[in-house]
């Protein structure tokens, strides 16, 4: 199976001597359990993310993805090891990392566009650019004639554009993405990747996008890089590189192989998981 | 802003008046017939007639004791009741803040919410003599406490994913506060207003009974100075019974019912 990764791959990004735009070295996340015993969470894991680069973090659930990317939002500090962005330590979260989370995470007393229009005040946009700027962006993502809505007045999906508008309005340079589009139906997450996948290539090599995913297919979708997870401790197990052209599509030949190679890698690895845990 | 839920016709005049008065309306037309009943069925002067009440009412407005009784009583009950929500929401964003300030205090906050206000007014009276203040020390010390806990309350249960949405858009410390946690507190405050409204009446009312200030006149003074006449006093519960239900219905619960609808808390039905 790797013959057909390395056969597509791509030479690595050569970072011009500058370091990479993320960093993970070494890292370790514990966490304590209810019944009180420390758990591992995250089992040494290093990896770069190059700027313009869009990875997919890819594993089963509780293989600790969401805790990296915690630890890159600057929302949780790393047990042991490094998270650095621009080569210097991560030491809270900030404008410059916009987060996608699943849950819905607008503020429910402000309009669709009063969101937007907060995080444009947070990153202090003069007042009298905010309307104008957070038009654009709800334009940009479909949702032209709904700022004036409530958050709770729209569709899962809808809101999920909404905090796509919010994260991206102030023009961050890393998006990080919590399973986004996990609570979405079918046709909802298909219509976001899309709307991902077209903002990020919009921005052509300057948006560095992190996303978190335990969908196969999403992930083959959207990523450069996939990093594969065990289960639980979460460690790195494979990384595979995806060149195929976008816009992609779920039935381009390449996206369906890295598919199913992936799927069946992963597989694998819940079905040692399943055994190990009953041989204990 | 919201469509009707299917099936519900837009209610239009009339029919909007109906649903809005009709129902507190027939149960206090209840509460009427049955005191009239339970009146005509009593002999002695202790239960007296609507009919009696309604005329000590008018003559109480028409020789100006309620009208001034009301004002007075109004006035010391917003001054008091502003106070309590100071203090209150002071404390208690306060506690949120600071661990160490909610484990050292929050336990005297929690005592002073069980003792009940009576309790104060004797305290009120050795410490301010029978004065204004002395009304309303044991006011604030009545609703303050609960004004306190609810807003503590409001702020904690502030979802956590909202805290680190506004994190994550750059907002920390205060500019978090103000932009965030109170906004989404709004709900858990406006519910302790309403509370603390209800506790702030009742400790006035008990401290206007009891502490007779020279020549202090309110409507809780009205109820020790006219003991003898009972009509005169079941007018003066009334009217306060009226303002308190009026105040709660036309103002907290409506603010109440306008943030839960705009944040989408409230179903329309």
């Amino acid at each position: 199976m790797s013959d057909v990764m390395t056969a597509q791959a791509q030479p690595a990004p050569t970072p011009d001597g500058s370091p990479p735009k993320l960093a993970v070295h070494d890292l370790v996340k514990t966490r304590r359990s209810t019944s009180g015993a420390v758990v591992t969470a995250v089992d040494h894991v290093t990896f770069d993310v190059h700027v313009g680069e869009f990875v997919c973090l890819l594993g089963p659930s509780g293989c600790g993805k969401t805790s990296i990317l915690n630890v890159l939002a600057g929302l949780d500090q790393p047990t042991s090891g490094r998270a650095l962005l621009d080569g210097r330590p991560i030491t809270g979260p900030g404008p410059d990392r916009a987060v996608l989370f699943q849950e819905p995470a607008l503020f429910p007393w402000l309009t669709v566009a009063g969101n937007v229009e907060l995080a444009l005040k947070l990153t202090r946009v003069p007042g009298d650019q905010r309307a104008e700027r957070a038009r654009r962006w709800l334009d940009n993502v479909g949702l032209r004639s709904f700022g004036d809505a409530q958050p709770h007045e729209l569709s899962a999906g809808m809101r999920q554009r909404a905090q796509l508008a919010r994260a991206l309005a102030t023009e961050p340079d890393v998006l990080l993405g919590d399973e986004p589009f996990g609570a979405l139906d079918a046709q909802a997450r298909e219509l976001l990747q899309d709307e991902v996948q077209r903002v990020w290539l919009e921005r052509g090599g300057r948006k560095t996008f992190v996303f978190v995913t335990h969908n196969v297919r999403e992930a083959a979708l959207l990523a450069d890089r996939v990093l594969v997870m065990s289960a639980a401790p979460g460690r790195l197990i494979e990384e595979v590189r995806i060149s195929a052209p976008r816009p992609r599509q779920l039935d381009d030949v390449l996206v369906a192989r890295v598919v199913s190679d992936v799927h069946e890698l992963l597989m694998r690895e819940v079905g040692r998981a399943t055994t190990e845990g009953r041989d204990r | 802003m919201s469509e009707p839920p299917a099936g519900d016709l837009p209610r239009t005049g009339a029919r909007r008046l109906w649903h809005e008065v009709g129902p507190p309306s027939a149960g206090i037309a209840g509460l009427i017939a049955i005191w009239a009943v339970v009146a005509a069925l009593t002999t002695t002067s202790g239960v007296p007639s609507p009919i009696d009440t309604w005329k000590a009412f008018v003559g109480g407005m028409a020789d100006g004791t309620l009208p001034e009784a009301t004002v007075k009583t109004l006035i010391r009950l917003v001054f008091s009741f502003a106070l309590a929500v100071l203090i209150g929401t002071m404390l208690g964003v306060g506690f949120a803040l600071n661990e160490f300030a909610q484990r050292s205090i929050r336990p005297l906050v929690v005592a002073l919410q069980i003792v009940p206000f009576v309790a104060w007014v004797p305290i009120a009276v050795i410490w301010f003599g029978p004065t204004e203040r002395a009304v309303v020390f044991v006011t604030v010390v009545g609703s303050f406490p609960s004004m306190t806990l609810a807003t503590m309350a409001a702020v904690r249960q502030v979802p956590p994913i909202l805290k680190r949405a506004g994190r994550t858009l750059g907002a920390e410390g205060w500019t978090l506060y103000r932009n965030v946690i109170l906004p989404a507190a709004l709900p858990g405050f406006l519910a302790g207003l309403q509370q603390a409204w209800g506790f702030a009446w009742k400790a006035l009312m008990a401290a206007e009974l009891i502490i007779a200030a020279a020549g202090a006149v309110g409507l809780g003074h009205l109820l020790a100075r006219e003991a003898g006449d009972v009509p005169v006093l079941v007018a003066a519960v009334a009217v306060i019974a009226v303002i308190g239900v009026l105040v709660d219905y036309l103002l907290f619960n409506r603010l109440d019912r306008r943030v839960r609808r705009r944040r989408g808390l409230l179903l329309e039905g």
